[in-house]
This record gives structure tokens, C-alpha cells and sequence, in this order.
């Protein structure tokens, strides 16, 4: 269909979808008058029943925890496409010999730059473990430190211009990062029915109130996760820079 | 005006959507796609909005003080970390189909086929 | 709602806009970085800490890096086509 007569389409299709849209939000409760029962009651209960003082992790991984462990294996499988679709690409383009001279441009290596990065590195991993594991007192948890601890690496390779360093690359760290995280989950998930319990029941001691160490289950949780979702951006990111630079230099 | 909150979250999924429909560049559908799921996060944070409600942390904080909902806060959350995966998924298909077609033009993808 | 909500939610529908009608990739890419800061923005105003905390340190680290360097590749390979004729 030639685009003109498509975009006529669709601004039809476009009118009839805004007018169902506003019917149909405007049959919910007026803004800011939203009383949901599971909500009110989780704001009263939780510091109670699971000694966790935020609320939205505690939700996250011990109330509607098999939610959770739907949404990182998305990303578990988003990742693995994506290492598959880029490796065969950078396989096939290591056969055409043509390619291998083909100019990567500048690897934007200003000193101070590099420098800069390398240097962030370790503060950044410290603040990435600290976001993960105070998931259950204030705002964090798995998923923000998790982006937060690849994003050390991230850094690394936007400012250096370069590739993943290699010792982390032949070993696969990130794959095994990430495939730890995934699995530990299920394991955990399991240990509570080891332990006399139901699948994701939160079976370990609860600690106190704002402590560290708190609400059991919640923070392994929290930290595979983290564990999870910081090796797969990592990689994601590593693949894609892996992508951009000349083959066969280095190595 | 306290309809405002959903006709934005609206607007961008129907903003998004043309995008789309419209895109001539696959990395800029992509992007346009994360418009669309920006409406979505817009709408459900927005549901869950309580007049005079703090947000739902209890550090410090009488158990008692009305919050807002910590649910959709939670669904949100996993969620804008997740579709930042499968837009990179979608990347790599992107670059797949440069790959094999030699163009990134979605119109132009349809008319080399067979 | 408050001023500042509804100045908020006209700047994340303003940004929005501009990041699906703007057609140059590289481009776009500035003003997502600027349609995640103000939905960034948008989140802590509604008392929503966590998600703000996941907003920002995606949309300004995550994403950017992953489109740009997806941008690098087809440049790159575009350049290595023209360099072969």
C-alpha cells in the first residue's frame, strides 16, 4: 500500500481509536481519588508482615514475586536474541576479507576522557551495590542498581572508545553474570519448597524494621536480579560496541 | 483538568503510533515505539495517583500516612527496565535487516521482497 | 493537581511529540535523552521515587548508549559500502 493512502489510514483508524480511548478513561475514578483495596491495604500491612519499609519492593519481589520472575526472564530472552542476531552477523563478516579494511573511524581516545572513565568505574560499581541492596529500605532494588552497575561499564566503553576489556570477554563473565541471576532466581523460588513452604514463599528470617538485613527473602531476590539485569545490559551494550570495531584487530 | 494526566498518556500513544505508521527509518520507529510505551507508564502511575498521598516509603514514617499505590508503581518499574531489552532486541533486528536487504527504509523492505 | 503536575505532563506531551515527528535518528536520540528526563521528572512528582530512579538511569544511560552505537554501525557500514565502488 503506497505510504499517502497509508497514513489516510491510519488518521481514520487514528479518530476512531481516540474516541474509544476517551470513553473509555473517562469511566475511571477521577484523578487522584484512586482507592484501590490491594494498594491501601499493602501501604498498611507490609512494614508489619514483612519488616520492609519500601513498600513498592517489597511488592516487587515477595507479594507479586512469579510477576517478577515473568518480566526478567523477558529480558533474560531479550538478551540471548540479541547475542545470537550480533555474533552470526560478526561471524559472517569475518569471512568476507573485504571488510577487514573497512576504516572504524576514530576510537575517540582523548586521555583525560579514558582516564576520567577508568576512574569511575569503582565508585559507580559501589553505588550500583549499595542501590541493590537497600532495595527493601528505600527507593532501589534489582532493576535501578542492576542498570546502575552496567552502566560502570557502559562508561568505560563510551569514554575509552574501545572494546570490553578482554579478560571479561574470553571468560564470558557477563553471559555467566547474567545466567546466575536468572537461574538463582528459580533456585530461591525452589529452596521455599524445600523449606516446607510454597513456590516464592519468603522463608527466611525477617530481621527488623529498617535494618540491612531484612524482609528474608527480598533482598536475594533483589540481588540476583541485580546480578541478572546488570550482566544482560552489560552484555547488550558490549555486543553492540563489539559491533562497530574493525575485525581482527586485537583480539 | 484533572483529565489531564490520561489525554496526555492519550496523545503520546496516538503521537507514538503515527510515528510508527509514518517512520521512514527502522532505529527511528524504534524510538517511536518508546513513545508509546511512555504512555503507557504515564497512564498506569497516573491511575494510581492519591490526592495529599506521599510516596509509599516508610523510613522514619508512621505506618498510617496515606500513599499511593505501590502496585502500579511496581508493574511500572520492572517494566521501563524491560523495554529498554526488547528495544535493543529490536536494534539488532534493525541491523539484521540492513544486513540483508542493504537499506534501513521500511518501504523500502517491502518492495525487495521476493 | 497541582501546577506543577500539569506543567509537567505539558512538557512530557511536548517532548513526546517532538520525538516522533523529528525524522533524523541521531537527532531524535537528544530529544528521547530529554522525553526520559521529563518523564523522569513526571514519576517523582507523583510520588513515585523507584520508578523515577529506573527512568533516569535508563533513559539516560542505557538506551543512549545502545542506539547511538547502533547508529555508529550503520554508518560505518555505509561508509564501508561506498569505499567498496
Amino acid at each position: 500500500m503506497r505510504r499517502r493512502a497509508r497514513t489516510a489510514l491510519f488518521l481514520v483508524a487514528a479518530v476512531v481509536l481516540a474516541a474509544v480511548l476517551v470513553d473509555g478513561l473517562a469511566g475511571l475514578p477521577a484523578f487522584g481519588h484512586f482507592h484501590g483495596v490491594d494498594g491501601r491495604t499493602l501501604d498498611h500491612v507490609t512494614v508489619r508482615q514483612r519488616h520492609a519499609t519500601d513498600v513498592v519492593t517489597a511488592v516487587n519481589f515477595d507479594y507479586r514475586g512469579l510477576d517478577t520472575m515473568g518480566e526478567e526472564f523477558i529480558l533474560f530472552a531479550s538478551s540471548v536474541g540479541l547475542v545470537v542476531l550480533l555474533r552470526e552477523q560478526r561471524a559472517d563478516r569475518q569471512q568476507c576479507p573485504d571488510d577487514a579494511g573497512g576504516a572504524s573511524g576514530d576510537d575517540g581516545r582523548d586521555p583525560l576522557l579514558a582516564l576520567v572513565g577508568r576512574w569511575s568505574v569503582a565508585p559507580i560499581i559501589v553505588l550500583g551495590v549499595y542501590v541493590v541492596t537497600h532495595g527493601q529500605l528505600t527507593p532501589g532494588g534489582g532493576f535501578q542498581g542492576g542498570v546502575v552497575l552496567a552502566s560502570a561499564l557502559i562508561t568505560l566503553l563510551i569514554t575509552t572508545g574501545g572494546r570490553t576489556p578482554r579478560t571479561i570477554r574470553r571468560h564470558g563473565a557477563l553471559e555467566a553474570l547474567e545466567g546466575i541471576g536468572a537461574g538463582g532466581y528459580v533456585v530461591i523460588g525452589v529452596a521455599g519448597i524445600f523449606a516446607g513452604l510454597q513456590f516464592l514463599s519468603n522463608f527466611l528470617p525477617l530481621g527488623t524494621a529498617g535494618a540491612l538485613f531484612s524482609s528474608g527473602t527480598v533482598i536475594s531476590l533483589s540481588t540476583v536480579v541485580g546480578l541478572e539485569v546488570a550482566g544482560a545490559i552489560a552484555l547488550i551494550v558490549a555486543e553492540f560496541a563489539e559491533h562497530g570495531q574493525t575485525p581482527g584487530v586485537g583480539s | 483538568m484533572s483529565f489531564l494526566p490520561f489525554a496526555v498518556a492519550a496523545w503520546l500513544l496516538l503521537v507514538g503510533l503515527y510515528g510508527v505508521v509514518t517512520s521512514r527509518h527502522l532505529v527511528h520507529l524504534v524510538l517511536c515505539l518508546g513513545v508509546v510505551q511512555a504512555s503507557t507508564y504515564v497512564l498506569l502511575i497516573s491511575i494510581g495517583y492519591l490526592h495529599g498521598g506521599r510516596a509509599p516509603i516508610f523510613v522514619g514514617i508512621t505506618v498510617g500516612t496515606p500513599a499511593v499505590d505501590p502496585v502500579v508503581q511496581a508493574l511500572t518499574l520492572t517494566d521501563v527496565v524491560v523495554e529498554a531489552t526488547v528495544s535493543a532486541l529490536l536494534l539488532a533486528i534493525a541491523l539484521q535487516a540492513e544486513r540483508r536487504f542493504g537499506t534501513v527504509d521500511p518501504d523500502a523492505i517491502r518492495e525487495l521482497r521476493g | 493537581m497541582t501546577a506543577l503536575q500539569a506543567v509537567i505532563l505539558i512538557i512530557v506531551a511536548a517532548s513526546g511529540t517532538a520525538v516522533a515527528l523529528t525524522r533524523d535518528p541521531t537527532r531524535q536520540v537528544i530529544l528521547t535523552g530529554l522525553f526520559g528526563l521529563a518523564l523522569a521528572v513526571l514519576f517523582f512528582v507523583f510520588q513515585a521515587p523507584d520508578v523515577a530512579l529506573s527512568q533516569i538511569v535508563v533513559g539516560s544511560v542505557a538506551l543512549p548508549a545502545m542506539v547511538l552505537l547502533t547508529l555508529r554501525e550503520l554508518r560505518r557500514r555505509a561508509s564501508e559500502r561506498e569505499d567498496a565502488e
